[in-house]
């Protein structure tokens, strides 16, 4: 698990293979405003990206996307996105309308249709650093250089 | 044992195939869940979210406007679900130094 893999097939296939992932993943998070997608969806790609180098890079050279300990810490930060977006709105309204966020760059749906994409973007980190952080700790990996 | 799993294989496609032939086409006003009572006789919600999902939050797709905007509270729950299922393997599994 921690070491390289041994054969140099799996090791470029998976180099080119999980770059296309993750685009997919952002492409799908993006197209949740127009159709089938979202957050959940695109974060679940973009995670698949990641564990597809954890598996076929090994578990030292993948940490340079994203680290185990970055993991932890943006998932925490993509959940405080969503709940500080709703708090943020507690100011002028209620709880999670972003119509009364205190900012003034929209109109009512303007402010919506933004409050909407920014909510995402913090479901696609929690998510996708979520369940990379998840696979970490079952397998015992970390950022200590010793193992 | 091939030969139940056939079988098996066979009716729940059978089964499939019914239900999407009885399903009704998109957008009929009958259908249950376009009208605006349910078969309870009550109000329902499903009706004033196709009318108001757009005009509302300027978003093409009506089940993001009800997910992340109508129903935000609820989704907030989910992604405290994965939040919490990342703390606990956290604290449960991680060694130190993290």
């Amino acid at each position: 698990m921690v070491g390289q893999t041994q054969s140099p097939i799996i090791e470029v296939a998976a180099r080119w293979l999980a770059p296309a992932i993750q685009l997919i993943g952002i492409y799908v998070f993006f197209h949740g405003h127009y159709g089938p997608g979202g957050g959940f969806q695109g974060g679940v790609l973009l995670a698949a990206g990641v564990l597809l180098l954890r598996m076929s890079m090994g578990a030292i050279p993948s940490q340079a996307q994203v680290s185990s300990r970055a993991a932890v810490i943006l998932c925490a930060l993509g959940a405080m996105i969503f709940l500080g977006t709703g708090l943020a709105a507690l100011s002028g309204g209620y709880f999670m309308d972003y119509e009364a966020l205190p900012v003034s760059w929209f109109d009512g749906p303007g402010m919506r249709y933004y409050g909407i994409l920014f909510i995402e973007v913090g479901i696609t980190i929690a998510v996708m650093t979520g369940l990379i952080a998840i696979y970490d700790d079952l397998l015992g990996i970390n950022n200590a250089r010793d193992n | 044992m091939k030969v139940f799993q056939f079988f098996l294989l066979a009716i729940l496609a059978a089964m499939l195939f019914y239900t999407v032939l009885e399903l009704p086409p998109r957008g009929e006003l009958d259908a249950p869940s376009n009208r605006y009572v349910s078969l309870a006789e009550t109000q329902v919600a499903g009706p004033y979210y196709i009318q108001n999902a757009y005009a509302d939050a300027k978003t093409p797709n009506m089940v993001a406007v009800i997910l992340a905007d109508y129903r935000s509270v609820d989704t907030l729950g989910e992604v405290v679900v994965v939040f919490a299922g990342m703390m606990v393997c956290f604290f449960i599994l991680r060694r130190r130094p993290w």
